[in-house]
């Protein structure tokens, strides 16, 4: 019995060493978002422009969509740009949220890098960024017909994380209920 | 004396810093809510620190939707919810007491009563059982009063 | 050319540690003098190497050799001289060589100064001690080369984060690596130990300096970081719960525990099994300490730029070191002889309670440390624990531990009565009791907790000149003090200086007060019974940085200070910190920090706090590592006296 409880150290050590392996596969900074599996919120926001209209959470129904949170001072966000343009032309439709910027930045700073939003809309105060839960820019979305939220990717979209995430989960979405 | 008289004030108990003077709402008892509840909150996008403490945009944003709240008639624990309910767990800096969380708060208790079940059962073993209460001859009295003085 | 000569010396002191591991080990297994000899040869040779080649790096920093990346990562040509020298500690690679460095020196110590010692026992230990430093001179070489080059070198450097141009980062980080690294000592020692089969006083008598000498470092340095970060952080925050704070209290905490119970051991040759887990544990302690701030597994404002192959590296060093040690105790600790008996109301009593205590404490801060870990790899939810968790869990395990502390020194060994002990410590109950009252009298009910803290405070003060008066009543006070050991005024030092740290602790947690307004030049505002006038504000230019300046009139009683604060721009890294005004007082604090300047061009924002007592939280954290030095110095714990001493286990010390 006493032999028992000198072999209690080890053991618990053994227990530790293995959450720390495991802790090491995370990144400690990634936030998973709160929203997930859960409505979007709701919310109603004007576009860049008087001409052109925004968007709200009312619009992300019927199909798999992607939400794209970006803003034009993001130094991230032009890395990620072709990216979204290559995912649009695949016919996937993807909102721009531009996110505590000016709507006249904005303009220009798509004006110069191409425009692959099906609509753009502007939330300067960031009300609906916190009510998304956003930390930072980029953040994208992925929506489900019904107007869940299923995925959140924090950082721009690489070729892999479209290939080997995003892709198939809206072709999986795509093929649900 | 000076300084016996110098603490005697009204006392605030809010250390910290990072909230700008146009964010203080302008009823006291609500602006201390308010940074009470900020200390009790995270800036998730910070290294550890709260959004009473951070400089961080984000901290400010979220320091003046407390503010908000708490303006709209919000109890403590509503304006907290909001904040959990679209950033998670992570944003509370007193981890909820629930069953994932059951061992972080009963472990220590937990510690400290292994533990004393532990040295009692090495007193256990241990124990000199006293004879005469414990005390001195004096004969014995002498050599210790001896011993004491050489130190 | 320094570079390579730096990591050639590197590499030739890895095959010296690997050497060192090893023929030292066979040596005494068969009692060969010749290979013990070698190993001690090995560990002086490799603290040459290591020297070496850490001079080669420091040169390269103060010479800014751009052609080095971790140079060219982390200095600039602007910089002050002291910072290009600390910033070869600055970052992950030269402070690792710190580490290695001040383990490859403690080695070549015990092999010069450990003639004393049983010839096996010191093979083993340098034998212990060169397998750690094996695994991390691999590390570097393998992982972190600080003498990685740049090809091509850039003209100028990134200059060293301006938050850490600091004299504390010249002193801070040497003094908790001398703490961290210390404690291998205790670990080889420990595990040579086991490895041999016996303990004896002689053994406990060797380790004790090492354990304190290590303990006193990381109190200074801990104190050290706190200091620092309350007068450079901006708000007069002194400690935040932070991963990498915590992972400097655990191994205090431990290293308190078994600079305890090593006296058990010497005095009474109890609690020998205890003991040795207590030294694997604490610098296993350290290890995961290293960890932590390496690997990226937790955030923190300390972490350095992350590497999961660097993280995944000292695990397995930590598995290796810590794992292997630890069967080895399995194996072996039962067998280890058992110690003199004692009743349940004696000092040795009182040393296990003290230790059950630490113990827990150090498993709490553990715990809340490394959950979100474990939540995250189970759940995959992320969750934070900050102070409010501790304030519940950590604040009472201490306060419990605290209230024991001044029982300890009261105690007679081997057999005492709860009756005896109460009766020597009345006046500083009655002390306590009159703290509490006044505290609540002063500053009201609702602050119980507070006044709490200082009637624990005045009862650790009071209780440990209680040890002194004890001694001295009654005789020739001149003799008395001539004659009482060091060790006891170590002793008084230490948990008096407890005391001292616990009332600041516990009047900065509740009796602050703080104001946040704009202020305007000329404009005076009153803080408690401190006036604040803000005189001037304007552009500075420093050595590296531009910043906006404030100057302020402080009027406390009749004495009138000036302070400035400033907000300063580093436009090399385009970072900007804030510099605050601080008028230290015995009795507290006046902290000023400017912010930006208003919008409407009102004036500037200004953020004042009272601080009562804090420095008290640091003065009494220097008085116990004053009374750790004084314990240090007492000749009767000298190696030298474990021949005269051949202690019978009967007999009766005090102090």
């Amino acid at each position: 019995m006493m032999r028992l409880l000198y072999l209690l150290p080890v053991l618990l050590f053994a227990g530790i060493a293995a959450f720390f392996a495991v802790g090491l596969q995370g990144d400690p900074a990634k936030l998973p978002s709160a929203l997930i599996n859960r409505p979007l919120p709701p919310f109603a926001l004007a576009g860049l422009d008087a001409a052109t209209p925004g968007f709200g959470s009312a619009t992300f129904v019927g199909e798999p969509k992607l939400l794209n949170v970006f803003a034009s001072w993001c130094a991230a966000c032009p890395q990620e740009h072709p990216m979204l343009t290559r995912i649009a032309a695949e016919g996937v439709a993807v909102y721009g949220l531009d996110w505590k910027d000016t709507p006249e930045n904005a303009t220009r700073w798509l004006a110069k890098l191409g425009n692959p939003y099906r609509s753009i809309a502007s939330d300067p105060t960031a009300r609906t960024g916190i009510d998304l839960g956003v930390t930072g820019v980029p953040e994208t979305f992925v929506i489900d017909r019904h107007g869940r939220v299923r995925y959140k990717q924090i950082g721009p979209i690489t070729p892999q994380d479209w290939d080997q995430t995003l892709r198939p989960m809206l072709a999986k979405l795509k093929a649900e209920a | 004396m000076r300084w016996l008289i110098a603490l005697i004030a009204i006392m605030l108990a809010a250390p910290t810093l990072a909230v700008l003077p146009d964010e203080m709402l302008r009823d006291p008892r609500l602006e201390a809510r308010a940074r009470v509840i900020s200390q009790q909150l995270r800036c998730v996008v910070c290294q550890n620190q709260t959004i009473d403490d951070s400089d961080a945009p984000l901290a400010r944003d979220l320091r003046l939707l407390v503010r908000e709240r708490l303006t709209r008639g919000d109890s403590d624990h509503q304006a907290i919810e909001y904040l959990v309910a679209r950033y998670g767990n992570y944003v509370l800096l007193k981890p909820p007491f629930e069953r994932a969380t059951l061992l972080l708060w009963l472990g220590p208790a937990a510690f400290v009563l292994i533990g004393g079940i532990g040295v009692v059962a090495y007193f256990g073993r241990r124990r000199v059982t006293p004879d005469d209460n414990g005390a001195l001859s004096a004969e014995e009295a002498a050599r210790v009063d001896a011993l004491l003085r050489e130190g | 050319m320094t570079a390579e000569i730096g990591h050639f010396a590197l590499i030739l002191a890895l095959v010296l540690a690997l050497l060192q591991s090893s023929v030292p080990m066979i040596g005494a297994a068969r009692g060969d003098a010749a290979l013990m000899a070698f190993g001690r040869a090995a560990a002086i040779l490799q603290a040459l190497f290591v020297i070496a080649a850490f001079a080669a790096l420091a040169f390269a920093f103060v010479r800014c050799d751009f052609s080095i990346a971790a140079v060219a990562s982390n200095t600039h040509t602007s910089q002050p001289l002291i910072y290009r020298l600390a910033g070869t500690w600055g970052n992950h690679e030269g402070s690792m060589l710190l580490w290695v460095l001040i383990l490859a020196v403690f080695g070549g110590a015990i092999a010069l100064f450990g003639d004393n010692l049983r010839v096996s026992l010191q093979a083993r230990v340098l034998g212990v001690q060169g397998m750690i430093g094996a695994a991390f001179l691999a590390f570097l070489l393998f992982t972190s080369n600080p003498f990685a080059r740049l090809d091509p070198a850039p003209v100028n450097g990134a200059e060293l984060n301006p938050l850490l141009q600091d004299p504390g980062l010249v002193i801070h980080p040497p003094l908790l690596y001398l703490g961290y690294v210390g404690f291998s000592v205790a670990f080889a020692f420990a595990v040579a130990a086991l490895i041999e089969g016996r303990v004896d006083a002689a053994w406990a008598r060797w380790v004790r300096p090492w354990v304190l000498a290590a303990w006193i470092c990381l109190t200074c340095g801990i104190a050290l970081g706190s200091f620092w970060a309350y007068y450079t952080l901006g708000w007069g925050g002194w400690w935040f719960w932070d991963p990498v704070e915590n992972a400097s209290l655990m191994p205090w905490l431990m290293g308190t525990a078994l600079l305890h119970s090593a006296l058990v051991v010497e005095r009474r040759g109890a609690l020998v099994s205890w003991t040795l887990l207590l030294g694997i544990l604490t610098f296993s302690l350290s290890l995961i300490g290293t960890f932590l701030v390496r690997s990226g597994i937790l955030t923190s404002v300390h972490a350095f730029a992350v590497d999961p192959k660097r993280g995944v590296f000292i695990l397995a060093i930590i598995v290796g070191a810590t794992g292997l040690s630890l069967a080895l105790f399995a194996w072996r600790a039962p067998a280890m002889k058992s110690g003199a008996l004692f009743s349940s109301v004696s000092r040795e009593a009182g040393l296990t309670l003290n230790n059950l205590f630490l113990m827990a404490a150090t498993a709490v801060v553990f715990l809340g440390t490394f959950y979100p870990v474990i939540i995250d790899s189970l759940h995959g939810d992320k969750i934070s624990v900050g102070a409010p968790y501790y304030n519940l869990t950590f604040t009472p395990i201490v306060a419990v531990l605290l209230t024991l502390v001044a029982f300890g020194p009261m105690l007679t060994w081997k057999r005492d009565s709860l009756r005896g002990v109460g009766a020597r410590l009345r006046i500083p109950l009655l002390c306590a009791v009159v703290a509490l009252g006044v505290a609540m009298l002063v500053f009201g009910v609702d602050k119980s907790l507070a006044a709490l803290g200082m009637a624990l405070a005045a009862w650790l003060m009071t209780g440990a000149v209680a040890v002194l008066a004890r001694r001295w009543r009654g005789t020739d006070f001149a003799r008395a003090v001539r004659t009482t050991p060091l060790a006891t005024y170590g002793l008084v030092l230490a948990h008096a200086g407890l005391g001292v740290t616990v009332a600041g602790v516990s009047a900065m947690t509740a009796w602050q007060t703080s104001k946040i307004l704009v202020m305007a030049p000329g404009q005076t505002v009153a803080l408690d019974s401190a006036t604040v006038r803000l005189e001037t504000v304007r552009q500075v230019t420093g050595p590296n940085y531009l910043a906006t300046q404030a100057a302020f009139d402080i009027r406390r009683g009749d004495t009138s200070r000036h302070l400035t604060s400033e907000r300063r721009f580093y436009p090399v890294s385009r970072s900007q910190t804030t510099q605050a005004g601080i008028d230290a007082g015995l009795w507290g604090n006046v902290y000023l920090a400017i912010g930006e300047a208003d919008k409407g061009g009102a004036g500037i924002v200004v953020r004042m706090y009272h601080h009562p007592l804090v420095g008290w939280i640091w003065a009494g954290a220097l008085l116990m590592a004053l009374g750790g030095c004084a314990s240090l110095s007492d000749r009767r714990f000298r190696v030298g006296a474990a021949r005269a001493a051949a202690a019978p286990a009967g007999r009766l010390a005090l102090a």
